[in-house]
């Protein structure tokens, strides 16, 4: 390997992957595993704080490194040379890592797209950062919270799916 | 039927069903070049 060397640009942009994935799941997690939870538990005077101040600031890193996830690695298969196989979840080729990194693609595409075009916009109506009647504001934030939970439903599997891509097959 | 999302553990345990069909999935289209 040398810097600079096309292996190396792999590993760059496995490392941005890598770190932008972190961020994202690790946010998407800090939503299902904290922040709901514990909403209910907070007194109503404080709970402001929570949705004017913390969430629009997790929601902005939230999506950004969602998307940054993907553009870095649909980048880092075609580098390899297995973006057609993966997206095909190896039925093109017979392998086993092309089906696992294909199908940990494809969950990972189906929970960006969650994000930018679901969550992101009920979020929005239920945080009260756009304009929208105030009756719309609880079903907005369950459909946010139900896909959200579908993206952590997801993560699962996705995660198995990238790892074992890397080191089972 | 309650929607098994609405909860976290009903969550994380539909996370790793899907996860078991998957690796059943994977192992039976990379039975035909290799798998495991």
């Amino acid at each position: 390997m040398h810097y600079l060397d096309y292996d190396w640009l792999i590993f760059i942009f496995r490392y941005l992957h890598v770190i932008s994935g972190v961020m994202w799941i690790g946010l998407l997690w800090y939503f299902n595993f904290v922040q709901i939870p514990t909403m209910p538990k907070i007194p109503e005077e404080q709970r402001p704080a929570v949705t004017g101040h913390i969430a629009p600031e997790v929601l902005f890193w939230f999506r950004w490194s969602a998307l940054a996830t993907v553009v870095t690695g649909l980048i880092l298969a075609h580098m390899n040379g297995y973006l057609t196989d993966a997206l095909a979840i190896g039925l093109t080729d017979h392998n086993g890592r092309s089906a696992a990194i294909g199908i940990g693609m494809w969950m990972g595409l189906i929970m960006a797209f969650n994000v930018w075009f679901i969550i992101w916009p009920k979020q929005q109506i239920a945080l009260g950062l756009v304009e929208a009647d105030a009756s719309l504001k609880p079903a907005a934030g369950r459909i946010a919270m139900l896909f959200s939970r579908t993206n952590t439903m997801l993560s699962i599997p996705m995660l198995y799916a990238m790892v074992s891509a890397q080191n089972l097959y | 039927m309650k929607n098994p999302l609405v909860s976290l553990p009903g969550t994380i345990l539909m996370g790793l069903i899907i996860l078991v069909v998957m690796v059943v999935v994977v192992e039976a289209i990379g039975n035909g070049g290799g798998g495991m």
